[in-house]
């Protein structure tokens, strides 16, 4: 594969941005659909081919998966060694992700094409969509630490400008906003991690930088011997940039900006939310993980503890919402830290590197289940024009595909064999298992509230009561959905049951080498079984109609309430910057700027203002006047050097 | 010729000047002013063919200056003249205290 073919990758969505945005509107609004659709079909197909030429043909020298770098350019040389460059990279997790990328990608434009429907600003979205394909391949594809920065915020432009695509709702407004600040936020943590890294290491190149850092070099000896605050600078700058990688992946307590960046249109969440934005800060770990496991245990350590909380805790809170994409968000959050924690036990190679293979897997996995979860979602709130639990119920009967569809994708989340999330559940929960055990034990946990928070979803949407609609003539105008958004509810569903039987190990290792994945009966029971357990209570709860769910939640009322209020994250923070922040730094400082900048500033201006009232009457006008101060300014000079010379 | 000392010549141009200050100051006439600035160019004339004659009677550069300092004067005069008719275009005078609007 030459490198200008596999640049056309992240190329073609560009160029379908940059055509539907500068000319969607005024000429193309009738087939900017088409025109984002087949372009993403193109870079699909294209990734796939990649893909397959990398791990079946040119990828593996000597049964071990190399790192090639491709049309590589420097872009701004800081010094012969640290430099910008903008190039290719290929290994196996950018092979995955890019394949992962496109396709989900290609489902959601595929879906949209109906979804979104008669939207006034249709080619505006598409753009956008486009926009988000682009700067999400350029991620996954960077050799350079400091490109993965710049497309990582191209990103965050790309969600916000998403999120915000109905800008007539104040809450879509106050999402996106929420969603860019936070996340720039630990964007400035990614932003100093780079540095310290750049710094230590001399270099920003991804290849070098892990060379360097993994071996025995005076890079990594000075960047483990200097410290500050009693952390080695090396541990600054891995958790710094995990920090990044947290805001983007909405990890505890960098979350809060996920659930409410479910104001966009359900297709974008889909995509942004679920299947591939969220989990860039998983592939920023594992981009880096030789450094992390390697060098710095410590902050690996913190990754683990970040991502089982973070999944004990978003799977606490989706248990008791009711909006139903905001339980997916929760959800995704919860399989993110899934992911996290996987890397986090992971080993480097072999045996050990079970947890880094699992993680990827999950991820894979997710992308698919997710993506489904999501859409489903889409078609339910498309029919029902609502998006909380009590408006639905009963839908089977009206929406099959999806009915089928999303109990295959919730299924799969609950890790019911033979479906796809078992198998990289499984495989996770064996690496936490063999290296801690409390992780595993929470990690077990978590995935029967998985299943039950799932199926209360599933069975509140399709079971339990009957459903009327509300007003006949809004509701009863369409069928189920277009064929455009049946269809990759399909094809997700095949790849959803399907994605488990994928021989990941053979692909994606931590060292390149293939990992022979071993299937451990006695493991893979306890998980089931709990997943079923949470499953049979969801249907004993939501199944019919009955006032079960209102005594559980009685019995835990104080638990419950917190849940339902989101542990009071957001009213932490708003304390926080309303009145810490606000109170204690914004106001003064707002006095300062008032009075002693903006004071000498207006001194300066009032004073000129009033030396020029005083001396103004010189200007009069009248000649003669001036000609008087002319000649007395000469006989003046006169005097003066008269006097001077003698 | 001889009987003419320098410092009767200078006299005579120093009160050739002073007499047109005192005609640029006060009079509110701008052809008088004008005529006012051509009597000062003059004493600054006969300065220079005083200073010639009296001091390098063998060069002419003076009179050179002279003839130079003539000819500005008449292209000053022409520029002068054509302002005064536009100010008298705009204001229908040409007093000088007319003409004020140019200033706070």
């Amino acid at each position: 594969m030459s490198a200008s073919i596999i640049a056309l990758i992240p190329l073609v969505p560009l160029a379908s941005f940059l055509l539907l945005g500068l000319f969607g509107r005024k000429y193309l609004s009738a087939i900017s659909g088409w025109i984002g659709t087949l372009s993403l079909m193109f870079s699909a197909g294209l990734s796939l081919v990649t893909a397959y030429n990398y791990f079946f043909v040119s990828g593996k020298v000597n049964g071990v998966y190399q790192q090639i770098t491709l049309a590589k350019f420097t872009w701004l040389a800081f010094s012969p060694e640290v430099s910008i460059d903008m190039g290719l990279f290929l290994d196996p997790i950018s092979m995955m992700m890019i394949v992962i990328v496109t396709f989900i990608s290609l489902m959601v434009h595929i879906y949209s094409l109906g979804y979104m429907k008669g939207e006034e600003r249709f080619a505006t979205y598409y753009a956008f969509l486009s926009l988000f394909t682009f700067s999400m391949l350029g991620l996954v594809l960077s050799c350079n630490i400091f490109q993965i920065y710049m497309f990582w915020e191209l990103v965050g432009v790309s969600s916000y400008l998403l999120i915000s695509f109905y800008f007539d709702r104040p809450s879509a407004v106050a999402a996106s906003k929420k969603a860019f600040i936070v996340t720039r936020f630990a964007d400035l943590g990614f932003l100093i991690g780079i540095l310290i890294l750049a710094f230590g290491a001399h270099t920003l190149d991804f290849k070098t930088l892990i060379e360097k850092l993994t071996t025995a070099t005076p890079e990594l000896h000075g960047m483990i011997s200097s410290s500050f605050l009693g952390l080695s600078a090396l541990t600054w700058g891995l958790l710094l940039v995990f920090a990044g990688g947290a805001g983007k992946s909405a990890m505890f307590p960098l979350h809060i900006w996920l659930p409410d960046a479910m104001e966009g249109p359900t297709p974008v969440s889909a995509l942004i939310h679920a299947a591939t934005m969220v989990v860039a800060g998983v592939y920023l770990v594992a981009r880096l993980f030789p450094v992390f496991v390697m060098s710095c245990p410590g902050a690996l350590q913190v990754v683990a503890y970040v991502g089982i909380f973070s999944s004990l805790f978003a799977a606490v809170i989706a248990c008791t919402q009711t909006d139903i994409k905001r339980v997916l968000a929760y959800s995704t959050m919860s399989q993110i830290g899934y992911m996290m924690f996987a890397l986090g036990v992971s080993g480097y190679s072999g045996e050990g590197g079970l947890g880094f293979t699992a993680s990827m897997f999950h991820l894979f996995t997710h992308a698919m289940f997710k993506a489904l979860l999501f859409l489903g979602a889409g078609s339910v709130i498309h029919y029902v024009h609502s998006n909380e639990m009590k408006d639905m119920g009963g839908l089977r009967k009206y929406m099959p595909v999806t009915h089928i569809t999303f109990l295959i994708a919730c299924l799969a989340i609950a890790g019911v064999p033979p479906f796809s999330g078992f198998f990289s559940k499984e495989e996770i929960l064996t690496a936490a298992y063999h290296s801690n055990k409390a992780i595993y034990m929470i990690a077990l946990f978590t995935a029967g509230l998985t299943a039950f928070y799932m199926f209360r979803l599933y069975f509140s949407i399709f079971w339990n009561k009957e459903y009327h609609a509300h007003d006949e003539s809004t509701d009863a105008h369409h069928g189920e959905a277009p064929w455009t958004m049946k269809l990759p509810l399909l094809l997700l569903s095949i790849l959803a049951f399907a994605a488990g039987f994928v021989p990941f190990g053979q692909f994606v290792s931590s060292d390149g080498h293939p990992l022979a994945s071993e299937f451990h009966l006695a493991l893979a029971i306890p998980p089931v079984v709990i997943g079923l357990l949470g499953i049979i209570l969801a249907l004993v709860m939501y199944r019919g109609q009955n006032n079960l769910s209102e005594k559980v939640s009685g019995l835990f009322s104080y638990l419950y309430q917190a849940a339902y209020r989101k542990f009071y994250i957001d009213e932490i923070y708003l304390f926080i910057t309303r009145k810490v922040i606000f109170n204690l730094i914004a106001v003064p400082s707002a006095w300062v700027d008032k009075n002693l900048v903006d004071g000498a500033v207006n001194l300066s201006a009032s004073m000129t203002g009033e030396t020029s009232e005083l001396i103004k009457g010189w200007q009069s006008g009248k000649m003669q006047q001036y000609a008087i101060w002319f000649f007395a300014g000469v006989i003046g000079l006169v005097i003066m050097f008269v006097c001077m010379w003698y | 010729m001889i009987g003419v000392p320098l410092t009767h010549i200078l006299f005579l141009s120093t009160a050739l000047f002073f007499i047109g200050v005192f005609g640029f100051l006060t009079r509110r006439n701008m052809i008088t002013m004008l005529m006012s600035a051509e009597l000062m160019l003059n004493s600054v004339n006969i300065n220079f063919i005083a200073f010639n004659k009296y001091l390098f009677g063998h060069q002419l550069d003076g009179v050179f200056f002279t003839l130079f300092l003539i000819a500005i004067a008449a292209a000053e005069a022409a520029v002068a003249i054509a302002i005064i008719i536009n100010i008298y275009r705009n204001y229908q005078s040409i007093d000088i205290d007319d003409a004020d609007t140019l200033k706070f």
